[in-house]
């Protein structure tokens, strides 16, 4: 009992194989998700991650006196659009209400958020999975919110606000619009309860992805998970007590931290012990959960209707011509694109891990071949990418502009060798792939009669192989060919070279 | 005394324009004034002063009147208020002074922006002179409860000017200022102006914007102009109402024609208003002096020409315990941000204690016992375990008392009571039973409650102690023109009766030099 209690960096006693011996596991999953609007929920301040602490804000998102919110309009589309894709109504009226608890990082000490209305509700997620079926994870609800400010407490051991010498307030933050989507429980995963939830999350930020609505950058907090989990014992018609772990802070975490737990839980309900209901911190490193701060009487945050804020009455129309805009699901998008392009799985899945899958869409959308949008992305530009340390989307390189790379090669106007040059131009800033090649003077040499000059002279200068080519040795074009294409600065054709050379040569 | 101090903003406004005399001289007349009667700022001069103000910006005021005046030189168009100064209440935030509530705990914060309404009045041209004194964070009946000393009634300088807007109400009514900005959130511009002999006006909820208005109860706070005269507070009203993206609660709608209906009614003829008297806002616990004041009123109404009918609005009754559940549970929630973490009051940082004593240390020692008093009720009205007993119940006792309204307003065009039960009590006289003083606000909260406009204008004074009497006019939503014309039409048949009150107390200046 004592041993399983203690928080560590001991593995979980107990695999998920044989929890679930003994137990059924339940899951809830709470995403948040900051949504990428140009401004703030309630204010006009710029919507921006990393900029110097305390230069995003107002008034407002500092809640100072006689200041008021005002309703961000991008937000409670971006809202309804998430509810959409999650099958989710959409509450023809709906209000906000304040969270009121005291914390240095929230202002106001209460936080503006939805409680008994949230504006979408009671959807569902048909979620792929690794082993090729499908989850169907039933959404509560999502609602609006507020994100706090973040607090840095410098000193002291523990890097929370207990013990630390001081501590620091950035409220750039303070006021992003959030969204958190709340699942059902989840019952009947069994087993494969952690990779439900990893399945789940992966799902649900590909979907945001595709909205456009939120950089889903689990690494920056722009999407973050907290993981609900009890374990009920087999035939019982009752959940067991749960857990709820936060700072899940990568997909991978989602499925550790829910494995963990269920084999800790386990450890602790089949050694007499019972679980506590508590929040509990994932560590990245140790793949552990351990429980937060001890102090739980349970919060009354005293909910009640926000003053400030007339309801939420999205008309049907708007709603539906939301609806009506909505892109395709990810996966779906994925198998069609597979079909269209005859890509095996195995590319497909290069395309996805690449995160090249929308770019080549993109590139071949703006007009270039498939088989070539595909091969520049996972080759080339991908290399660049790990050169440079960033992901294909961070690149500094539009679809449009690969696409256009392409259309000069296959124009003739720039050799597969030229076009990497100019695509290192692109990246380096230089402008657009025509800018480059204007810039960098890298367009091919097809000028015929310069052409057959430089190749005459080559032949001048080695009589001895020009007799060879002659006497029908056409291997020996090569050198020739060589040559041209060192005098010409590689701006040259290669193949035409070669073609000229024999011709002169007859 | 100067004269300048006893005129009509109207009048000053059309001698500014007419450059017979200067806003400079307007509002040094009206420095001068606060000199001669107010003491200082800090209330020190005790019943010698009445202490209206807590901050005046004499050159700030100044360089606004110059501006004024140079507008005005330049021949251009001004504002119909353009140069006539105006005290603001200090719940106001102001860039250019500070901005206490009346409260310890906002000690040394200067806001970095003007209130939506500060900036309307810049913009139109008006002086402001100073900030005035109020309930601390507007939680109040008599000023009382200001972190620095009451203000004392013009009329009677041991009596309270009412509350919280006491020390707006009893600027104007003691010529030291011809108008003010103050809040309503249950009577705290009408009730003072009820006292003090001056008009209040609390505009329909959601007409003049709420933003830069420290917040006591957001759904019911009103900000509403204070004057001498009906139709000065319709010029005040609006140069600041109308429509403010800043404040989503803001009723996007023309604002009501009340400068208009001011002029039409004080032409005296009501011919085919219907006027309804609410039987539940008079009688048991009201000054016979109130009552006989008012029922005067009521009759030269009728002679007006109006139609006088009685009316019953049985949930009024419900209204003054609604209001003591929501406004505390809404200030509860409003008044929490003030936590020594980023401006105001800090107390017992030591580098040892924890952020929580921190927090605990400066708003024990920041709040007075009457917001301490509202935070715990209203924290406990929205706790888990009461919300729906006490907050859940007094939002439905407020849906009642919108009915009675509706109801009401279906045969009357306006409602009238008297504005409080009594006249000016004495300071001190309540201070220890809030009972009794929750009281004085008896008549005006049904209207914060439904959000329609309602006003006070003075009735004369009570036969029984000679103080001023306050006539309250309620109309719907956003017919506060219907206020204003027969307040405006009451108004000018009273002022030609010989038991007209002088329009500025005869206050002895004070020989204290500082
Ligand atoms: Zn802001």
């Amino acid at each position: 009992m004592t041993a399983v209690s203690t928080p560590g960096v001991e593995a979980a006693p107990y695999t998920v194989e044989e929890v679930c011996e003994h137990f059924d596991p339940v899951m809830g999953l709470e995403v948040h998700v900051e949504l990428n609007t140009a401004t703030k929920m309630f204010c006009g301040c710029a919507n921006a991650f990393g900029a110097e602490p305390n230069t995003n804000i107002c008034p407002v998102c500092l809640g100072l006196p006689g200041s008021l919110p005002r309703v961000n309009g991008a937000a409670v589309e971006s809202a309804i659009k998430i509810g959409l894709a999650l099958n989710c109504r959409v509450r023809e009226r709906s209000g906000f209400a304040r969270k009121n608890y005291f914390y240095p990082d929230m202002p106001k000490n209460f936080q503006i958020s939805q409680y008994e209305d949230p504006i979408v509700f009671d959807g569902y997620l048909d979620v792929p999975l690794d082993d090729g079926g499908t989850w169907r994870v039933e959404i509560e609800r999502a609602h609006m919110e507020e994100d706090t400010g973040k607090s840095l407490h410098v000193g002291g051991a523990t890097g929370r606000i207990h013990g630390a010498d001081y501590s620091l307030l950035d409220y750039n933050r303070s006021g992003v619009p959030l969204i958190e989507i709340v699942t059902k429980p989840i019952v009947g995963a069994r087993d494969r309860a952690p990779m439900v939830a990893r399945a789940y999350v992966t799902a649900l930020r590909d979907i945001l992805r595709g909205l456009g609505v939120s950089d889903v950058r689990m690494d920056q907090g722009s999407m973050r998970c907290d993981a609900n989990v009890s374990l009920t014992p087999k035939g019982s018609p009752v959940f067991g007590t749960r857990t709820e772990t936060k700072n899940v802070n990568s997909l991978r975490s989602v499925e550790r931290a829910v494995r963990y737990e269920m084999g800790r839980q386990a450890g602790v309900l089949l050694s007499g012990g019972t679980v506590r209901q508590e929040t509990r911190h994932f560590d990245e490193q140790s793949g552990t959960t351990s429980p937060g701060r001890a102090k739980e009487t349970l919060a009354d945050y005293r909910y009640f209707p926000e003053p400030d804020l007339p309801p939420l009455e999205p008309g049907s129309a708007w709603v539906e011509s939301l609806r009506a805009g909505l892109p395709e699901r990810p996966w779906e998008r994925r198998a069609r694109i597979q079909t269209e392009w005859s890509l095996s799985d195995e590319e497909l899945r290069d395309l996805v891990n690449a995160n090249a899958l929308d770019l080549v869409a993109d590139t071949v959308e703006a007009g270039a071949p498939p088989e070539a949008a595909r091969s520049w992305w996972v080759s080339y530009l991908l290399q660049q990418a790990n050169k440079r340390e960033v992901t294909l989307p961070e690149l500094s390189i539009t679809p449009a502009q690969v696409a256009r790379v392409i259309a000069l090669v296959a124009e003739g106007t720039l050799t597969n060798k030229l076009a990497r040059q100019v695509v290192d131009g692109v990246l380096e800033g230089e402008g657009d792939p025509d800018e480059v090649v204007a810039g960098r003077g890298l367009a091919v040499v097809s000028d015929e009669s310069a052409l057959t000059a430089a190749v005459d002279e080559a032949l001048a200068a080695q009589p001895a192989v020009a007799e060879k080519i002659r006497a029908g040795k056409t291997k020996a074009a090569g050198a020739i060919v060589g040559a041209v294409m060192k005098a010409t600065r590689g701006q040259a054709d290669a193949a035409r070279v070669q073609e000229l050379v024999l011709e002169r040569c007859r | 005394m100067s004269d300048m101090i006893s005129l009509d903003a109207a009048e000053l406004a059309r001698r500014i324009h007419a450059r017979e005399v200067s806003s400079v001289e307007v509002t040094r007349a009206h420095l001068q004034r606060i000199e001669a009667v107010d003491g200082p700022s800090d209330g020190s001069a005790g019943p010698d002063g009445v202490h209206a103000f807590l901050h005046v910006d004499a050159d700030g005021a100044l360089a606004a009147a110059e501006a004024a005046d140079r507008a005005i030189a330049e021949g251009g168009p001004v504002s119909p208020l353009a140069g006539v100064p105006v005290a603001l209440k200090d719940n106001l935030t102001t860039t250019d002074m500070p901005t206490t509530c009346a409260s310890r705990i906002l000690d040394g914060w200067r806001p970095p922006y003007d209130a939506t309404v500060v900036a309307r009045l810049r913009a139109a041209g008006l002086v402001p002179l100073g900030k005035t004194n109020l309930d601390e964070f507007a939680m109040g009946s008599s000023t009382e409860n200001s972190a620095f000393g009451p203000t004392r009634n013009p009329w009677d300088l041991t009596r309270v000017p009412g509350g919280s807007g006491g020390g707006s109400s009893a600027s104007v009514a003691a010529g030291e200022a011809p108008l003010a900005l103050g809040s309503d959130t249950g009577g705290s511009i009408r009730q003072p102006g009820a006292v003090t002999g001056t008009v209040g006006v609390k505009p329909t909820y959601g007409t003049v914007s709420r933003y830069g208005l420290v917040a006591f109860s957001s759904s019911l706070d009103q900000i509403g102009p204070c004057a001498r005269s009906v139709l000065d507070a319709a010029l005040l009203h609006e140069v600041v109402g109308g429509h403010d993206r800043c404040d989503q609660t803001s009723v996007n709608a023309p604002l009501p024609p009340v400068v208009e209906a001011a002029l039409a009614g004080a032409r005296g003829d009501l011919a085919g208003v219907r006027v309804g008297v609410v039987g539940e806002l008079s009688g048991e616990g009201y000054q016979p002096g109130v009552l006989a004041a008012f029922t005067d009123a009521v009759r030269t109404l009728g002679e007006l020409g109006a139609e006088v009918v009685e009316v019953s609005c049985p949930s009024f009754s419900y209204a003054l315990p609604a209001y003591y559940l929501i406004a505390p549970s809404e200030a509860s929630s409003n008044l929490a941000r003030f936590d020594a973490m980023r401006y105001g009051l800090r107390v017992g940082d030591d580098g040892e204690r924890s952020t929580d004593e921190v927090m605990s240390l400066t708003r024990e020692a920041g709040f007075g016992a009457e917001v301490k008093r509202r935070i715990m009720i209203g924290t406990h009205a929205l706790s888990a375990g009461s919300y729906d007993a006490l907050y859940g119940k007094a939002q439905k006792a407020r849906t009642l008392i919108v009915r009675d309204f509706t109801a009401a307003f279906e045969t009357c065009d306006v409602l009238v009571s008297p504005t409080t039960p009594t006249t000016a009590f004495a300071i001190g006289e309540r201070v220890d039973d809030p009972l009794a003083m929750y009281l004085a606000d008896l008549c005006t909260i049904p209207a914060n409650l439904a959000g329609n406009a309602a006003l006070s204008v003075p009735c004369g004074t009570s036969p029984d102690d000679g103080l001023p009497v306050g006539l309250q006019v309620m109309a719907p939503a956003l017919a506060d023109d219907r206020a204003y014309r027969v307040a405006a039409a009451y108004e000018t048949a009273r002022s030609s009766t010989p038991d007209a009150a002088p329009r500025i107390p005869e206050l002895r200046a004070l020989e204290t030099t500082r």
